[in-house]
């Protein structure tokens, strides 16, 4: 659970990664040397490309093979007939839909929360001047350095005595109080005008005024990374429901399908494939749609890794 | 002396002096209005378990919860203990091979996509799409690409002419080398974007000056690019090795330690004693150690960074 921040002077280099033209240049004037040096540069492109791209692919395709074409030798990429019942059939013989009503609920909670609490936090770590205040900060930052998995046991300790391990609960509080918003949101703030915030304190607005009328407006686009990246690494994480719920009617998605892969002993691994794609789908939606906040907030603090 | 001037013409005006302190209380609690939402659980959930961490670390904390002071014992039990050193060894491995291989692969990525050919701004947010997809997806599909038997890159391998392909998961030696390609594969689009960032920062006049003097590419890189590049390199190496050091996840979904202890690695060594044995006392003195590999590692990058800055 390490959040990280990226000198602020980096954040304006990297508005222009994702809307810059690549056609500029004419092809006449190049040269022989920049000729091979082009031809390189797409060689690695494609390579990369078959690199990133290939395990996506036998996902899907063999989420639509029937169970023994996924282990055929030699190896068949496209099944030889597509069977979409696996997609019908996960829902009767998983309990998907549980799984993704509680990863849902957890991700929207946890979402709403960091957001609020982050950007709220935010405003008094960037625009409020007040004693111990940098200490407070650093103290926040330090947690970089410090991994999740060496306080998890004290952290479950606590949240056992406080009853809630084995509840929703307990993902909930680890998730939704991470510094991970307050860097990224105080990151933002600290590049809004101060004459702004000024200009509305001599208009009679409170400091609490100006968070919601001026800052929140003018900061769409850090809670929108905010929002997706938070909504993404909850949807994704692992370790925090598998230590915490117990009771499989509270399983999310990772942990339902993990328990598909391990509890049978003959897996119907095409079946599996299938509960695979169905999860990540909505991921890569949610990327598609913002993929230029989830640029700009992954240079401008990371997620947990 | 000119701030010991201004104090001393002031102080006589007790009133100015109050309404300051008055501010100041005022903005204190205005600040702490601000934070405290957040700093209640972020204080909670991760100040207080890293301070209980210290204590428990030094007690026979089980189970029950019956806890007795038992000083260093669980640290003279962990030098004697073999599956820790397996576990902080493998981890060490894990970390020397990851930090470079993903280090070149992110930077290289990154020096490509910079530059204009077509396509490049598709490949600039699709690197790391892998990033932002569940482990558990990721650590099934590759269990299956590296199959000794039925998995297409054993079958590739087989194609290109090696005859015996090596059994990945499956054997103890290279079952670590597997874990190590699949999370370059996963971060490298990460770091690939820290990296095009620091690169935008690299300013243009200082590559055409020393394209005047006769630079070529090489030399441009490790004269220009490179030192341009320092705080955004230093950045990448510290979180890079904090998250190798931290490695888990992965593992647990891929081999969980295995095969033997071949990729037991120290999260998971943590996560045995606590959550499968329940020795929390023992397991939090593990914790300690990989608390302090964290912050001692951070500290040598910090402390090295800025000498060469100086």
């Amino acid at each position: 659970m390490t959040e990280i921040m990226v000198p602020a002077q980096e954040r304006k280099g990297l508005r222009k990664l994702t809307d810059e033209s690549p056609r500029e240049r004419r092809a006449n004037d190049i040269s022989p040397a920049k000729r091979i040096a082009r031809i390189l540069g797409y060689l690695v492109l494609i390579v990369a490309a078959i690199g990133l791209f290939a395990p996506f692919v036998w996902m899907v395709m063999s989420s639509l093979k029937s169970a023994n074409e996924v282990f055929s030798v030699p190896v068949t990429w496209v099944p030889d007939v597509f069977v979409w019942n696996n997609y019908v059939d996960i829902w009767s013989k998983s309990n998907m839909l549980v799984w993704i009503r509680n990863t849902l609920l957890l991700a929207v909670v946890v979402t709403f929360l960091q957001v609020l609490t982050g950007s709220f936090a935010a405003y008094g770590f960037a625009r409020i001047r007040f004693p111990g205040r940098d200490v407070l900060f650093l103290l926040y930052i330090g947690t970089i350095a410090v991994p999740w998995q060496s306080y998890m046991i004290p952290q479950f300790i606590l949240l056992s005595n406080l009853k809630v391990s084995n509840t929703l609960w307990a993902i909930i509080l680890l998730q939704a109080f991470g510094a991970f918003g307050v860097f990224l949101m105080k990151q933002y703030y600290e590049t809004i005008p101060e004459e702004l915030s000024e200009a509305a304190r001599l208009d009679g607005l409170s400091e609490y005024g100006i968070w919601r009328r001026i800052m929140l407006p003018l900061s769409i686009p850090a809670l929108a990374s905010l929002t997706l990246l938070t909504f993404v690494n909850t949807w994704n994480d692992y370790l925090g429901p598998l230590i915490y719920l117990r009771n499989p009617d509270l399983w999310t998605i990772q942990l339902g399908l993990k328990s598909f892969v391990s509890n049978l002993y003959d897996t119907n691994y095409a079946l599996l494939f299938a509960g695979l794609t169905i999860s990540v789908i909505p991921i890569a939606i949610i990327f598609t749609l913002g993929q230029k906040y989830f640029v700009e907030g992954l240079a401008t603090s990371g997620m947990k890794g | 002396m000119a701030i010991t001037a201004t104090e001393g013409t002031e102080s006589p005006r007790p009133s100015l002096r109050r309404r300051r302190s008055k501010l100041r209380a005022r903005n204190t609690l205005l600040g702490w209005s601000f934070i405290l939402p957040n700093f209640i659980g972020f204080g909670a959930l991760t100040l207080v378990p890293i301070i209980v961490l210290f204590y428990m670390s030094m007690t026979n904390w089980n189970v029950f919860g019956k806890a007795d002071f038992v000083g260093i014992a669980n640290f003279q039990r962990l030098f004697g203990d073999g599956s820790f050193k397996i576990a902080v060894w493998n981890t060490l491995y894990y970390s020397v091979l990851h930090i470079p291989l993903t280090f070149v692969v992110a930077l290289g990525l990154a020096l490509v996509l910079n530059s204009k050919l077509r396509g490049v701004a598709f490949f600039r947010t699709a690197a790391f799409f892998p990033y932002i997809t569940s482990i558990v997806a990721i650590a099934v599909v590759w269990n299956l690409l590296f199959s000794p038997d039925y998995g297409p890159i054993n079958e590739f391998l087989r194609a290109i002419g090696i005859s015996s392909p090596p059994g990945w998961l499956t054997s103890s030696d290279w079952a670590m080398p597997a874990v190590v390609i699949v999370s370059t594969w996963r971060d490298m689009g990460y770091y690939m974007i820290l990296f095009l960032a620091g690169l935008q920062t690299v300013p243009r006049e200082l590559h055409e000056a020393a394209r005047m003097d006769g630079a070529n590419v090489i030399q441009r890189f490790f004269n220009v690019t490179l030192p341009a590049l320092r705080p955004t390199t230093f950045f990448v190496t510290v979180m890079l090795t904090i998250n190798s050091f931290k490695i888990f996840d992965l593992i647990l979904v891929m081999t969980d330690g295995g095969p033997g202890q071949a990729t037991l690695v120290l999260s998971q060594f943590i996560y045995r004693k606590g959550f499968e044995e329940s020795q929390f006392g023992y397991a939090s003195a593990a914790s300690v150690a990989l608390f302090f590999m964290c912050i001692v590692v951070t500290v040598a990058q910090f402390l090295i960074n800025k000498r060469r800055n100086a």
